[in-house]
């Protein structure tokens, strides 16, 4: 033993190295990427079937663009997507910076409110939520999703935003002002420019997390608005159809671009860091 | 802070002060009200209609009764109208505890050995394992689990493949199974696991392995007396983001347990739903809402007293 290690010092020696956990890494993608790239390969099926691989083909993708159902839900789910991450990201700036680097009284359970939508079980923010449109007379509609998604949305936008504040010195914006900007000015000029890849990321992730919900959404959707999910859900319940392989793997695609570009902005955000 | 400790500050600072709490109350303002009054306002709701009578179409009856939360010990006899002891939702309650620690188990001893491999990665290769473990996280719950319906229900590609290659000769039943709702449970969480650990083995000391072996500990002791017990404040953060989730979740099992096996997220979303019972569906998300709380109460004492015990 002590031979080998003189002859491959680098490799045999290194102690933290560990027998099978190579192995249990890769098993572990397959299985979180196996389902994933099976459905999507399925999408592509030219027949019905499910077992037999017919040849490619697009039919099943021109059917759901064609399908009118599909089109309003999709409609609806960009709009709501759109303006409830909006409306978190702005919100969420403003809270940011309120809670930069400066210890106040009550900062603490500001945090914990602010992350309240991640602590609540789903479920339960669904049916709450459901109860008070209910109860206070809000219509169940495109109106009540979007409240309900710019609420949970405010920690997702808020956690990359704040964190990025977190790295920027506060000499940049006192210089500003010992340059006589005033407070907006020094905010426009040179601290929001600053923050943008934060801003960029954080909103990012409340587009996804709104266009992917179904729990809270399938609850205070009520019947005249649904969203993709919805959508995709009512077809599931009437059994799996290359359908809804098709937009199920387009859904994917957006989620995963997003995801990938908000990492990366965050990696560009690190680098460029001051 | 600063007004305690400083008694005589000049007028033109306190002025600034009190400028700077206006302005910081300004801008948290719409996050707070926004969060208060959509969702602590409405769970103060559903604490409330807890206490309430059922109203027949849905809704509640303003009427004062602790019947939502009895009705989970008792089921009420309908000839005599006295209380007999029924374990139908202890039952459910139960089984979702099972539930969630066995999935909480099986992503530890999947997710444990995927973190160390890749905490302990050259740095290029560690960014691209992580954004792998990352992207799932984020992509669409309700689609993951329909594709992994689609992978192993009876007549699917999973089972077509093992009968194909003659490893058996009918499909094995997984979906619409207990063990199907188990798979979609670890499926979903995985990277909730992952993610935690990954960060505490990343700042681990290595050099403390490296002592170990010095002093005759072989590989799996080191392990188990050294690189376990430094990296639990990971374990136990990743352990409850699995957990929480598992014990309400709702997709899993709607889609892969296929209404046999239902969760405690099914039973409140049925009489939110369904059977339109909405004290009943109350008290129950407010039971599962305790439990949620009393586990992240415990976590939090834990850390600080881990803490004072580092110091």
């Amino acid at each position: 033993m002590s031979m080998f290690r003189r002859t491959f010092p680098r490799k045999a020696r290194d102690l933290r190295r560990y027998p099978g956990f190579r192995a249990m890494t890769w098993a572990c993608m397959i299985f979180l990427y196996g389902p994933i790239i099976v459905i999507a390969i399925y999408s592509f099926n030219e027949i019905r079937s499910i077992t037999v691989w017919g040849g490619f083909s697009l039919d099943w993708y021109v059917m759901a663009f064609k399908d009118e159902l599909i089109q309003r839900a999709a409609i609806t789910s960009l709009i709501v997507a759109v303006s409830a991450s909006t409306i978190s990201t702005c919100f969420a700036i403003a809270a940011a910076i309120a809670m930069r680097r400066r210890m106040f009284r009550g900062r603490e359970g500001v945090f914990v409110i602010i992350s309240l939508p991640l602590i609540v079980p789903e479920i339960i923010s669904a049916v709450a939520s459901l109860a008070f449109f209910v109860l206070v007379g809000i219509p169940l509609g495109i109106g009540s999703i979007l409240l309900a998604h710019s609420v949970f949305c405010i920690p997702f936008a808020y956690l990359p935003i704040s964190s990025r504040l977190d790295g920027i010195e506060p000499y940049f914006d006192e210089a500003a002002r010992d340059l006589y900007a005033n407070g907006w000015r020094a905010f426009t000029h040179v601290l929001f420019p600053l923050m943008f890849p934060g801003v960029l990321s954080g909103f990012m992730l409340a587009f996804i997390i709104s266009l992917d919900d179904f729990i809270i959404t399938n609850f205070v959707a009520g019947p005249g608005a649904t969203t993709l999910p919805l959508a995709i859900y009512g077809l599931v319940r009437t059994g799996l159809t290359p359908e809804i392989n098709a937009i199920s793997t387009l859904l994917l695609g957006v989620s995963i671009t997003f995801v990938t570009l908000s990492y990366l902005v965050g990696r560009m955000q690190a680098r460029v860091s001051p | 802070m600063a007004d305690v400790v400083q008694p005589a500050l000049p007028e033109s600072t306190k002025r600034r002060e009190r400028a700077q709490r206006l302005l910081r109350a300004t801008l948290l303002m719409p996050s707070l009200l926004t969060i208060t009054a959509f969702l602590v306002a409405p769970l103060f709701i559903i604490l409330v209609y807890s206490f309430l009578t059922p109203g027949t179409y849905g809704g509640v009856i303003w009427e004062f009764t602790p019947n939502a939360y009895i009705q989970f010990l008792f089921e009420r006899d309908i000839f005599d109208d006295s209380l007999v002891f029924s374990t139908a939702y202890l039952g459910i309650y139960g089984r979702s505890f099972i539930q969630a620690v066995v999935s909480t188990s099986i992503c530890f001893l999947i997710g444990f050995p995927t973190a160390y491999f890749i905490a302990t990665r050259p740095v290029r290769q560690k960014n691209m394992w992580v954004l792998l473990v990352t992207v799932p996280y984020w992509v669409n719950l309700l689609i993951r689990t329909i594709a992994m319906l689609f992978l192993i229900r009876d007549e699917g590609p999973l089972n077509h493949t093992l009968i194909w290659l003659g490893a058996i000769s009918d499909p094995i039943h997984i979906a619409y199974t207990y063990y199907g709702v188990g798979i979609g449970l670890v499926y979903s969480y995985l990277p909730f696991m992952i993610l935690p650990i990954y960060a505490t083995i990343e700042r681990f000391d290595f050099r403390l392995v490296e002592a170990a072996r010095d002093l005759y500990a072989d590989r799996w002791t080191t392990m188990w007396r050294i690189i376990l017990p430094l990296c639990r404040p990971g374990i136990v953060a990743g352990s409850l983001l699995v957990f929480i989730p598992s014990l309400g979740s709702f997709i899993a099992p709607d889609l892969l347990g296929g209404g046999k096996n239902l969760m405690i997220g099914n039973l409140i979303a049925l009489q939110f739903q369904g059977s339109r019972n909405w004290p009943f569906g109350s008290a129950a998300a407010m039971i599962l809402m305790t439990v949620v709380l009393v586990t992240l109460v415990f976590y939090a004492r834990q850390q600080s007293r881990a803490k004072v015990r580092l110091h």
